[in-house]
């Protein structure tokens, strides 16, 4: 149905299987991390991953300076920020500081899907950007 | 324990009543009494004094007038011999001729011989050969050169006094009398008149009346003298005597010596009716003085009762602060705990959402076969529905705790009153309350704190549905524009606010709800909340015709919304 490569960190592990499982089935290639830190290991590790799915709330780093993170070493990955009600401001805030999106806690699978499909679409349009910088940073300096 | 504290207070106001009086009163009596008693022997002083300068002058004038009858009578004697004074004719001569000089003053004339027998006589009587050898008067003034005798009735049977001389012509003694009329000589003692009860007579040795006295005095009357007056008298021989008589009355007696002591004169006089003047301005001063005492008597009390009333209410308000501040952090932490709660409760219900998603994820490619696939589905689906309730319900609660956010934005009223009317809907419905809305969507919005809208409107809506409980009824939410206003108003069919409480609805702390129920801060909180937003509140209202809550908020001139919004 849809092809994405998607991280997917919460500390709820309950929470974090049964969602990769529901997106798993809907042909997603799912990669999990249940901190900040397990997420920037395994951003390092797989490099594919188009959108990472991130918790607010987390214990350790919390989630907008996870965000923070992400943009700093990987800029062109998508990030949805994911969050409870009480933490609406910092997902709005985390918007302002590049995020894709954000969705309340829990939130409807169809809802999650569409926004991942417009956040790899996002994704792919900025890589294929980069990639032409690149082609265009080439011939310019060949020519 | 209330009994307790109104001990304290009522303590309280005693102490203070009583200090205010003692300082007020203390000098007051002090200088009062000090003036009082000046005053007082002072004006007796003066009294005393100018009644023995009364009585002196009276002294002089009755004893000149003695001693000028006297001269008269003796000059009579030196003009004219025995011989010719025993002519009846010379006689009634003289006696005319002194009546023309000296008016009627003297009666008449006698010449009496050695034995006491009248030889001459010129007057109305006919006294002529009179014996008066047993006469008191003539015993008396035997061995004296002149002599002026007591009033007595005599012969004549008319109060007189005679002026006798004595003489004497060829070795045979013989006697000059002059009768002086009784009445001419009264007048010179009764003239003395002063006040009501104060009147001069004459008194012989023997305190026999030698003037008429008083008209209407009561002749019974005894004196008993208690006390000497020691007065720098005018004249010499005036003595001043405090009386007490048998009528019960106080007396005050002037009395001066007469004819070298023969006579007295002498000036009575009520106490009351002499110090008339004194006493009542006496009883106008005490009068002063205890009203003057009264009213700083009433004056205290009644400050002192207003005084402790007030404290009373200023500790009542700061106790109902503190247990208001209590009541305030229990709510905030309550708020807090079930922050805490809701969020904590999320996740499991967002687990749970997600796990029967995934179950019904599951049956979709291969439980269609089951025969228990639909009801599996509608269970699953059920599931589904009753967390996203749950969810409800913590977002709820999460927006409810989260801190008041006081930041400035666009509000659409209508909007926000829909928002909040759900959330009092609840209630409402179990109160019987109808609702009736009447909602211009068209209105602009308004810039103010959305947190702070909310609390307002919740606030009133609550209150309208508490004042509905009892016998249900409608509330009623307008909003709508007008001119450069936005106007709110909510009204309920309730009992309505009686006028005495109108004036007083705004206030923080007045409540009519009972003790633990309200605290009195809704209302005064909106009205706070209210102004500061450069809006103005108010209420119409009376028994029995529900209550309606006017707000007015100013909306942002269109023009400039946009360099506003910049600005921020």
């Amino acid at each position: 149905m849809m092809d994405a490569t998607i991280l997917f960190v919460d500390d709820e592990v309950g929470f974090v299987d049964a969602m990769s499982k529901r997106l798993a089935r809907r042909n997603m290639t799912i990669h999990t991390a249940y901190d900040g830190d397990q997420a920037m290991k395994s951003l390092g590790e797989h490099p594919g991953i188009e959108v990472v799915i991130l918790d607010m709330k987390m214990p350790g780093k919390d989630g907008l300076e996870v965000l923070r993170d992400i943009k700093r070493d990987h800029p062109i990955v998508e990030v949805i920020m994911l969050t409870g009600h009480a933490t609406v401001e910092s997902a709005i805030e985390g918007m302002q500081n590049g995020a894709f999106d954000y969705l309340m806690k829990p939130c409807n699978i169809d809802d999650l899907t569409e926004k991942i499909r417009m956040a790899v679409k996002l994704y792919h349009d900025h890589e294929d950007e980069e990639v032409q910088a690149r082609i265009d940073d080439i011939t310019h300096r060949m020519a | 324990m209330q009994t307790e504290a109104k001990k304290t207070y009522d303590k309280l106001s005693r102490k203070i009543a009583l200090t205010v009086i003692t300082v007020s009163l203390a000098p007051l009596i002090l200088v009062g009494g000090l003036i009082f008693d000046q005053f007082r022997s002072i004006y007796r002083a003066k009294v005393y004094a100018h009644l023995a300068e009364v009585v002196d002058k009276q002294n002089d004038n009755v004893n000149n007038f003695l001693s000028e009858k006297l001269a008269e009578v003796q000059y009579l004697t030196r003009v004219f011999t025995y011989e010719e004074l025993s002519d009846p004719q010379t006689l009634e001569q003289a006696l005319k001729g002194m009546q023309q000089q000296y008016g009627r003053i003297f009666v008449d004339l006698g010449i009496i011989d050695e034995n006491g027998s009248q030889v001459a006589y010129a007057g109305p009587f006919d006294l002529l050969g009179a014996d008066y050898s047993k006469a008191d008067w003539y015993i008396n003034s035997r061995n004296k050169k002149t002599c002026i005798s007591d009033v007595f009735m005599g012969l004549r049977q008319a109060p007189h006094f005679i002026i006798t001389i004595n003489n004497s012509s060829a070795g045979k003694p013989w006697t000059l009398r002059a009768t002086i009329d009784f009445l001419a000589f009264s007048n010179l003692v009764e003239n003395v008149h002063i006040g009501e009860t104060g009147y001069a007579y004459i008194l012989n040795k023997e305190g026999v009346f030698q003037t008429r006295p008083q008209v209407g005095r009561n002749s019974d009357l005894v004196l008993t003298p208690y006390e000497d007056i020691q007065q720098p008298t005018p004249g010499e021989g005036v003595s001043i005597q405090l009386s007490k008589g048998s009528d019960g009355e106080k007396y005050v007696t002037v009395s001066s010596l007469l004819k070298n002591g023969d006579w007295k004169l002498v000036y009575q006089q009520n106490m009351s009716d002499a110090f008339s003047a004194m006493i009542r301005s006496e009883f106008i001063t005490l009068v002063i003085f205890l009203s003057g005492g009264l009213a700083i008597i009433a004056m205290a009390l009644y400050l002192s009762r207003k005084l402790v009333t007030h404290i009373e209410f200023i500790d009542d308000e700061n106790e109902m602060m503190n247990r208001q501040m209590v009541e305030t952090g229990k709510l905030a932490s309550i708020g807090e705990l079930a922050a805490g709660i809701a969020h904590e409760i999320n996740n499991p219900v967002a687990i749970m959402i997600e796990e029967a998603g995934w179950v019904s994820d599951l049956l979709e490619d291969e439980g269609k076969e089951m025969s228990s696939y639909t009801e599996i589905t509608r269970a699953l689906e059920q599931v589904r529905t009753q967390g996203g309730r749950c969810k409800d319900i913590t977002h709820k609660l999460l927006s409810f705790a989260r801190k008041t956010d006081s930041r400035v934005v666009d509000v659409f009223l209508p909007e926000l009153i829909e928002e909040v009317l759900e959330i009092s809907i609840q209630q409402a419905r179990y109160a019987q309350v109808n609702l009736s809305l009447d909602l211009d969507r068209s209105m602009g919005p308004v810039r103010a704190s959305v947190s702070e809208l909310q609390q307002v409107f919740l606030n009133l809506f609550n209150n309208a549905v508490q004042a509905m409980e009892a016998e249900g009824g409608t509330l009623s939410v307008s909003c709508r524009a007008e001119g450069d206003e936005a106007y709110v108003s909510v009204a309920d069919t309730g009992p309505g606010i009686p006028a005495a409480n109108l004036s007083r609805i705004f206030d923080p702390f007045f409540t009519t709800k009972p003790v633990g129920k309200g605290s009195g801060l809704g209302l005064s909180i909106c009205f706070g909340l209210i102004h500061q937003m450069g809006g103005e509140i108010d209420v119409e209202s009376g028994v029995g015709q529900g209550a309606r809550f006017n707000i007015r908020l100013p909306l942002p001139p269109t023009g400039t919304e946009h360099d506003v919004e910049k600005e921020e």
